[in-house]
């Protein structure tokens, strides 16, 4: 598995304009990054006439058929590869459509991970860089992301945009947590590191293997030593499954982080596809701060509110921070309740997560919600409306990143 | 001679053709490898940068993808020095091939919308209809006003006689 771990990763580009936006050298650098290398299906010209027929979807553009073409060759193993990108404009529709089935495509036929996304021409290598370490993550550390139990005494940090999380484990038990606003990346990583170890009664010393996450986590992982320095998709979705128990089968993971939110489909805790959200903060933590400071009332109070509230009772678009900060002081000058107002930002988040990113994502049950923003009982709720189907927050839901991170680093401890 | 737009607008065929009545082909090659002369860079085929979907707002808004807008970054210069025009209606890929029909719909609508003499035709289907599709591009071009050549065209047009003599 040594040779696996170091080596190249083949990565199918299937992709639409790439080139003509310009993106395509910020896609060549963000893999060059995590030591993979795009590569681009040979198929038969003649196919492009045909496989709209084929595949089931005729499309106009040339380049979308080549895309599907593209799929077909890896699927039926013409071309070997170990990975997905399946890219194609940001607004463009009949893109939208073929990146979406060619996606479910892959995955249907295939155990091939896959990751789709829109692109402008202002992507840059580093937007994609978690998204193409997470997908070779998958590639090259199977065997250790199968890891069901945590073993030894190990510790995860998590530095989120917001907080930053550190547990320590032992014998499949947390012993100790920290949770602190991230200001200086480094000093609160240390503090929150600080108060785990002192509640867990151990000394940094005595630690076996430690992790990081998050997007602190090369800074932290250099000067901590980590022994494993792990993007956050794969880290959040393994202690995600860990913490609600459900570490075999289907599962989808949606964590609403400080600055943004992801959303994971999952299988034997291994994430297969996934999408990270981030157009605007308007669905992430950092919109229920916002909201929660100007009803006056502190964030981890923000949830009872809103379990109180009716969201019908306000009409709110968080697809924007701005806009949404305004509709919460017009609902508010109208004589909107606080109750109401609180629910409907909780709704709004919810809402905006189905219509950006559940659409990526096949929705299978259970369905976990993880995250600082699973802890505002309003947002497991309005999920659970809206989806029609039961909610799962596990207890400690806010510190999964540093639970998968302990998790995963005890696989050291036996190496 | 005139400038005729071509479309495909990768056609080497059409290319040809319209090079063999004595105009001048406005194509993506020329302006894919003008770019890379240049820009002085060796790393072909392409040489976009995030800034050509910037420049395509010329020829398409801001809420039109960046591929388009990129392509048209290419194409639009093209189509504002056209003279003349060949629209091949359903060609197979091999003929030529603009990978993205968004963009091939607002190059025929600018095309078109130009007021220049624009010339139609369906891709054949049959012998017959191959005969008939290069007499009708013949006759177009033939029917097209020579004009002098611009500045350093005449070296350009000597080459091809030149190869000619070596066959």
């Amino acid at each position: 598995m040594s040779t696996e771990e170091a080596g190249l990763v083949k990565i199918a580009l299937v992709s639409c304009g790439s080139e003509y936006a310009g993106v395509q050298p910020e896609f060549e650098e963000a893999a060059a990054k995590v030591n993979a290398k795009f590569v681009y299906p040979e198929i038969d010209i003649a196919s492009i006439e045909t496989i709209g027929r084929d595949f089931g979807l005729e499309v106009a553009s040339g380049d979308l058929r080549l895309m599907m073409a593209r799929a077909k060759a890896v699927v039926e193993g013409t071309t070997n590869v170990d990975g997905v990108f399946i890219t194609t404009c940001f607004r463009c529709a009949e893109g939208a459509i073929v990146r979406n089935e060619v996606r479910r495509y892959i995955h249907r036929h295939s155990n091939i991970p896959v990751i789709s996304y829109s692109f402008t021409e202002s992507t840059s290598a580093g937007t994609l860089l978690t998204r193409l370490e997470a997908l070779t993550t998958v590639v090259r550390r199977r065997h250790l992301l199968t890891r069901e139990t945590q073993a030894g005494l190990t510790a995860g940090i998590d530095s989120g945009s917001t907080t930053t999380k550190a547990v320590v484990m032992r014998d499949n038990k947390i012993i100790g947590m920290g949770w602190v606003p991230t200001t200086k990346v480094l000093e609160s990583a240390e503090e929150a590191y600080s108060i785990a170890l002192k509640e867990a009664g151990v000394s940094r010393e005595e630690i076996q293997a430690l992790g990081t996450t998050g997007y602190g986590r090369f800074l932290i992982g250099n000067s901590f030593k980590a022994q494993l320095v792990q993007e956050e998709i794969t880290v959040n979705s393994k202690g995600a499954v860990y913490l609600a128990d459900r570490q075999r089968g289907p599962a989808t993971v949606i964590d609403i982080g400080g600055m943004d939110n992801k959303a994971i489909s999952v299988e034997d805790g291994i994430p297969g596809m996934f999408t990270m959200g981030g157009i605007c903060a308007g669905a992430s933590g950092r919109f229920f701060e916002m909201i929660a400071k100007r009803l006056g009332v502190d964030i981890t109070e923000l949830g009872a509110l809103a379990v109180k509230g009716m969201h019908e009772n306000v009409s709110m678009n968080s697809y924007c921070i701005v806009f949404g900060t305004q509709s919460l002081v017009n609902s508010l000058a109208k004589g909107a309740t606080p109750e109401d107002v609180a629910a409907a930002a909780c709704y709004s988040v919810v809402e905006q997560i189905y219509e950006q990113q559940l659409q990526e994502v096949d929705v299978k049950e259970p369905l976990i919600l993880v995250g600082g923003s699973s802890l505002i009982a309003g947002v497991p709720k309005a999920l659970g409306e809206l989806l029609k189907i039961d909610v799962l927050v596990p207890e400690n839901s806010h510190m999964i990143g540093a639970v998968g991170a302990a998790l995963l680093a005890s696989g050291f401890v036996e190496e | 001679m005139a400038k005729v737009f071509i479309y495909p607008i990768n056609s080497l065929i059409l290319a040809d053709l319209v090079e063999r009545f004595g105009h001048e082909p406005l194509t993506m090659m020329s302006q894919i490898r003008e770019k890379v002369t240049s820009l002085s860079l060796d790393s072909p085929p392409l040489n976009i940068t995030p800034e050509d979907p910037k420049l395509g707002l010329k020829y398409a808004a801001i809420e039109v993808p960046a591929g388009v807008r990129g392509r048209m970054s290419l194409i639009g210069p093209l189509i504002e020095q056209t003279e003349a025009a060949i629209i091949v209606e359903n060609p197979p890929t091999d003929f030529g091939c603009v990978g993205c029909d968004r963009t091939n719909e607002l190059t025929k609508y600018l095309v078109r919308s130009k007021g220049v003499p624009v010339l139609e035709v369906k891709y054949p289907e049959s012998d017959e209809e191959a005969r008939d599709f290069v007499n009708k591009i013949a006759a177009f071009l033939e029917s097209l006003p020579e004009g002098k050549p611009e500045k350093g065209e005449q070296a350009k047009e000597e080459k091809p006689v030149e190869e000619e003599g070596k066959k």
